[in-house]
């Protein structure tokens, strides 16, 4: 379960590229774990490392130095297209993302992110290239993400409101997780199955 | 869109989409401001999205709440050689001995290696006649769209929604929106489902279905078989739709009748009936809408590093100057940089050193024959690697009957054990580092195919007349392709 999502003030993380797909994230062959632990060194492996293991020159921008300890991506438009791995995300905290910013993300990713206390903020594209143009002219701005009042404090005192999914929302500032939720339905689903047989029976011989 | 849409004054509803049906009908309940709780009738569980999921289950002292509506395969880390032998990768090993140890705890039905129903957990949801018209489907794989060729609303789902459907056979889900797609006209010789779903995504980008379900339509939708319907709601993900359907018809029914898990008797044609009723009302508004011509159609092949960067075969690959911005420029670039190609080149002719027939995608029977065909009777060119990993066992033992397998070795390809291999490359099939393929899967993402790959993406038939000639090359210069269309079947 994630612990609840409070309000953070991180420097950022410029990626500019477009479609970011999940396979660059966490590439396939880190797919083989059977727990959580550890991936955030398969976090963009292929971007990062050369083949004996040693750090691309010039560094990705995750290990450039000053790098360290940001909180925030921002990322290029549609991030987090294609698998549906949730090594993804677990990847992306692992590391000490709390939230990404981009012009839209794809639908399993955004999904994912939710689950695990990673927060993507869509926001409309002139807002976005305005952002990359700040952390070019000022790479060590420092944002304030606040989910509960669905602001991006920046500096000069300007926000930028975000949209959230309210449901999502009450979820990350609780740190409850909707499987609790959907468990305490229990009645429901009973009511439900009662009244619609399964339509198909996995267990029979075939 | 139409901008007038008529329905009877006197019907009780609003004309509905068949998403729109299918949704209705599995709303559990659904509280103000919150998702709907969403009922699944079937979960497809494989080993690599799942160990988590178990895990959490047993942290949480829970059970699989409807193990007979849960089954479980093998397919993405295990090797297609010689399956007598054990895996040699301690990891993968370990993740397949996994799956088995929570299937056995949990009492779901696997269908491991060894298996005579073992394949791509998308290929045998359909062959077992466990994917059925009207179902919600849910797996931890994006391809689970591939489903929705049946009129289901199948998607892919995380490990966190994994553990979610085993323990509740729900999900907590917001209604999609939806986006017709359709598709006029007849497709030409040499061109296929496989060319319709990569012009789409090639027209509307790897985001442009975000958000939405896509609803495949139109004259030459209906006029394909039911494996190459598979084939185009496979990829709608790679359209950023998490799902993509078309209604059942006919063909469908006919597909479904008979296997092993479709209803049978007095059941048979309830459901049938039932089934009649799922496709979209007459004038059932989309959110969006696009209109494909299947007749300019031309084989498709990719030349980027994303599904949507593809073009018409005989076309040139774009150049960085012509992008409408900066962003779009410097993307273009760094895939040409990451392809080794030039802007303006002609991609017909480009060298290829292996070719992959297979994955969910184009691993299923009818794909096999139709690339067979192409063979038969030909040798792959020096120096290409020709592999074929059929869908599943089944396909394998299909392929071995009809004599495809005989057709596919004579060519000089090597004919392998069924599993997702170089589609995701988990397993070891891959290609080396700057190598070439044309590959019949659904992803050209940089490393996807093998780190430092490189691959375009194409139809099977693409895929059998670039491993004769070594380069990519248009399948309808292939003799006889005027008959070839007919060749795939059902």
């Amino acid at each position: 379960m994630a612990e609840p999502f409070t309000t953070f003030t991180s420097k950022v993380i410029p990626l500019p590229a477009e479609n970011v797909d999940t396979d660059q994230v966490v590439p396939a062959r880190y797919l083989k774990v059977t727990d959580k632990a550890g991936l955030a060194e398969a976090l963009f492996r292929d971007w990062r490392f050369n083949e004996d293991g040693s750090l691309k020159e010039p560094r990705f921008i995750l290990d450039q130095p000053e790098m360290a300890g940001r909180e925030i991506l921002l990322a290029g438009d549609n991030f987090g297209a294609g698998s549906s791995r949730e090594h993804a995300p677990w990847a992306l905290t692992a590391w000490g993302i709390r939230a990404i910013l981009s012009t839209s993300f794809a639908d399993i990713f955004r999904s994912n992110s939710l689950k695990n206390g990673l927060l993507p903020i869509a926001v409309e594209a002139e807002r976005h290239r305005q952002l990359f143009d700040l952390v070019r002219d000022r790479p060590d701005a420092e944002l304030t993400v606040d989910l509960d009042a669905q602001v991006v404090h920046l500096p000069g005192d300007e926000d930028l409101p975000f949209e959230v999914d309210p449901f999502a929302k009450q979820m990350l500032l609780a740190g409850t997780d909707e499987l609790g939720y959907l468990l305490g339905k229990d009645v429901e689903i009973a009511a439900w199955e009662a009244a619609h047989p399964a339509r198909i029976d996995t267990l029979a011989r075939a | 869109m139409a901008a007038v849409r008529c329905y009877p004054v006197a019907a009780m509803t609003p004309p509905r989409t068949i998403v729109q049906k299918i949704w209705d009908d599995h709303v559990v309940t659904q509280e103000p401001g919150a998702p709907a709780v969403l009922a699944v009738d079937l979960h497809l569980v494989h080993e690599v999205t799942s160990p988590q999921a178990f895990t959490g289950l047993r942290a949480r002292g829970l059970r699989v709440r409807r193990p007979g509506q849960t089954v479980a395969t093998a397919d993405h880390s295990i090797p297609t050689h010689d399956r007598s032998l054990p895996i040699l990768d301690s990891m993968a090993a370990a993740q397949v001995q996994q799956l088995e140890q929570n299937c056995a705890e949990f009492g779901i039905p696997l269908h491991g290696i060894g298996s005579p129903n073992q394949g791509i957990v998308h290929v045998i949801g359909p062959q077992l006649g466990l994917t059925q018209p009207g179902m919600t489907i849910v797996c931890g794989d994006s391809h689970t769209s591939t489903h929705g060729a049946f009129g289901a609303l199948a998607f892919g789902i995380g490990t966190s929604e994994v553990e979610m459907v085993l323990a509740t056979q729900t999900l907590l889900q917001r209604d999609p929106r939806t986006y017709e797609v359709r598709v006029d006209g007849r497709l030409e010789p040499g061109v296929s489902s496989k060319d319709i779903i990569l012009a789409l995504i090639a027209r509307i980008g790897v985001g442009g279905g975000t958000g939405h379900v896509f609803e495949y339509r139109g004259e030459a939708i209906r006029a394909l078989s039911m494996e190459q319907r598979m084939t185009i709601c496979n990829m709608s993900i790679e359209g950023g739709a998490r799902a993509g359907l078309i209604a059942p018809d006919d063909t469908t029914f006919e597909y479904v009748q008979g296997r092993p898990h479709a209803p049978s008797g007095a059941a048979w044609d309830a459901a049938v009936e039932r089934w009649r009723r799922l496709p979209s009302d007459d004038g059932a508004a989309f959110d969006k809408a696009i209109t494909i011509d299947a007749n300019a159609l031309e084989p498709m092949v990719t030349y980027g590093t994303n599904p949507g960067m593809g073009i018409p075969i005989t076309s040139r690959v774009p150049s960085p100057d012509e992008q409408p911005d900066a962003s779009q420029r410097r993307a273009l670039e760094r895939a040409l940089e990451y392809m080794d190609l030039q802007p303006g080149q002609a991609i017909l002719g480009q060298k290829v050193d292996v070719v992959f027939i297979g994955s969910c995608t184009n691993g299923r029977i009818s794909d096999l024959r139709l690339a067979a065909e192409a063979l038969k009777g030909r040798r792959i060119a020096d120096g290409v690697k020709l592999m074929v990993t059929p869908g599943s066992d089944e396909v394998k033992r299909e392929a071995e009957r009809e004599g495809i397998a005989e057709i596919f070795k004579a060519a000089g390809a090597d004919w392998r054990e069924s599993g997702c291999s170089m589609c995701i490359a988990m397993n070891g099939d891959q290609l080396q580092p700057g190598q070439y393929a044309v590959s019949t899967s659904n992803r050209n993402f940089e490393g996807r195919q093998g780190k430092g790959g490189r691959t375009f993406l194409a139809s099977p038939l693409t895929a059998a007349a670039s491993a004769v000639s070594g380069v990519v090359s248009d399948p309808r210069a292939l003799p006889g392709i005027e008959s070839l269309a007919a060749v795939g079947g059902r």
